[in-house]
């Protein structure tokens, strides 16, 4: 019998989430509805290059900004 | 000197170039504080800048997202400079930076990293120790000081593509408070000196244009203006008289009136 994916959890811009396991960037992204353009992550106060969205894996207590340009001076 | 000495040549006009970018506009505008992101669209095209700044902040999860900034600016039209506002040491800032480059998919980044929120004036220290990691990660960096000569230099030495030293405190409205540093500034440059923060009102940008700053970067001046499109034409037109001015020479300042019509041939007696 097929058991539910026990959750996993990270930090999200601050707040706590619970996400399924083997989850990558981009799957993160699609997950909140996220456009890629001109958005930027950065995961444990690294960034994640663009490129690197679908091959990065997140992993439990991972501590993640995404971040987009609003305006500015 | 803002004036010419009989025996210096005619000044030469080039465009502006930072790092791998040439402007023919020497206006850089920020995009915040806009009530209307239409008015800011308005204000944006009316004011000639071909750069425009950008702060990099969180997306908000779970809001539905209406319309943003990036629907309201054409990309083909702007360089995107993204900034580290609201970054209080190096390492916020640079983190900031990366994450900027990454968003706006352009090398430039405007370096800021501020010493209180209350002055919100440059931390020194901070702001070289940044610029340094920065320059050698590839970034086109145009960054923001305080009007100190000394640390401009150290700027330029550690490679940043241009300084930008404050006119007066961010978003303070004051103008330039300080032109002899600003002139001390100009006179030992390297690279192009914008004056970043304090401008007010269009004469603040004749100003500092006069001076020989090779542009500058504004954005309360005209977002809080009670007509921000009348206010971005304004600031341009101040900057292009104030580029003129400084390409013409000024004459120089006299304590004493000089006439301009012939002093001889008058009908009466000079004086009486």
């Amino acid at each position: 019998m097929d058991e539910a994916p026990i959750p996993i959890r990270v930090t999200v811009n601050g707040a706590p989430q619970e996400i399924p396991p083997a989850l990558t960037i981009d799957g993160l992204l699609s997950r909140f509805g996220l456009d890629r353009r001109h958005t930027a992550v950065e995961r444990n106060r690294l960034l994640v290059p663009r490129a690197s969205f679908e091959a990065t894996v997140v992993e439990d207590g991972d501590v993640l900004e995404i971040v987009t340009l609003v305006g500015g001076g | 000197m803002t004036w010419f000495s009989p025996d210096e040549p005619l000044r030469e006009d080039r465009p502006l170039q930072i790092g791998a970018h040439t402007f023919g506009s020497r206006l850089f505008v920020g995009t915040g504080k806009y009530d209307d992101l239409g008015v800011m669209q308005q204000a944006l095209a009316e004011s000639g800048t071909e750069c425009v700044t950008v702060a990099v902040r969180r997306i908000s999860l779970g809001v539905p997202s209406g319309k943003t900034l990036l629907d309201y600016l054409d990309t083909d039209k702007f360089v995107l400079l993204p900034n580290t506002a609201g970054c209080f040491n190096a390492e916020d800032a640079i983190r900031t930076a990366r994450l900027g480059r990454e968003a706006g998919m352009s090398d430039l980044v405007k370096l800021e990293v501020l010493g209180d929120t209350e002055t919100l004036l440059p931390d020194p220290v901070g702001t070289l120790e940044a610029a340094k990691v920065l320059v050698d990660e590839g970034f086109t960096v145009l960054c923001y000081t305080s009007d100190d000569p000394i640390l401009a230099r150290r700027l330029e030495d550690v490679g940043v593509a241009a300084v930008m030293p404050a006119g007066a405190p961010i978003g303070s409205g004051q103008g330039i408070l300080n032109p002899n540093n600003l002139r001390i500034i100009l006179e030992r440059a390297r690279v192009p000196i914008l004056v970043d923060a304090g401008v007010g009102t269009a004469s603040d940008v004749a100003v500092a244009m006069e001076l020989g700053a090779d542009g500058v970067l504004l954005n309360t001046g005209i977002a809080r203006a009670k007509d921000p499109v009348r206010m971005a034409r304004a600031m341009r037109l101040a900057c292009e008289a104030g580029r003129d001015a400084w390409l013409a020479g000024r004459m120089g300042r006299k304590l004493y009136a000089t006439a301009s019509s012939p002093t001889e041939g008058t009908i009466g007696i000079p004086g009486e």
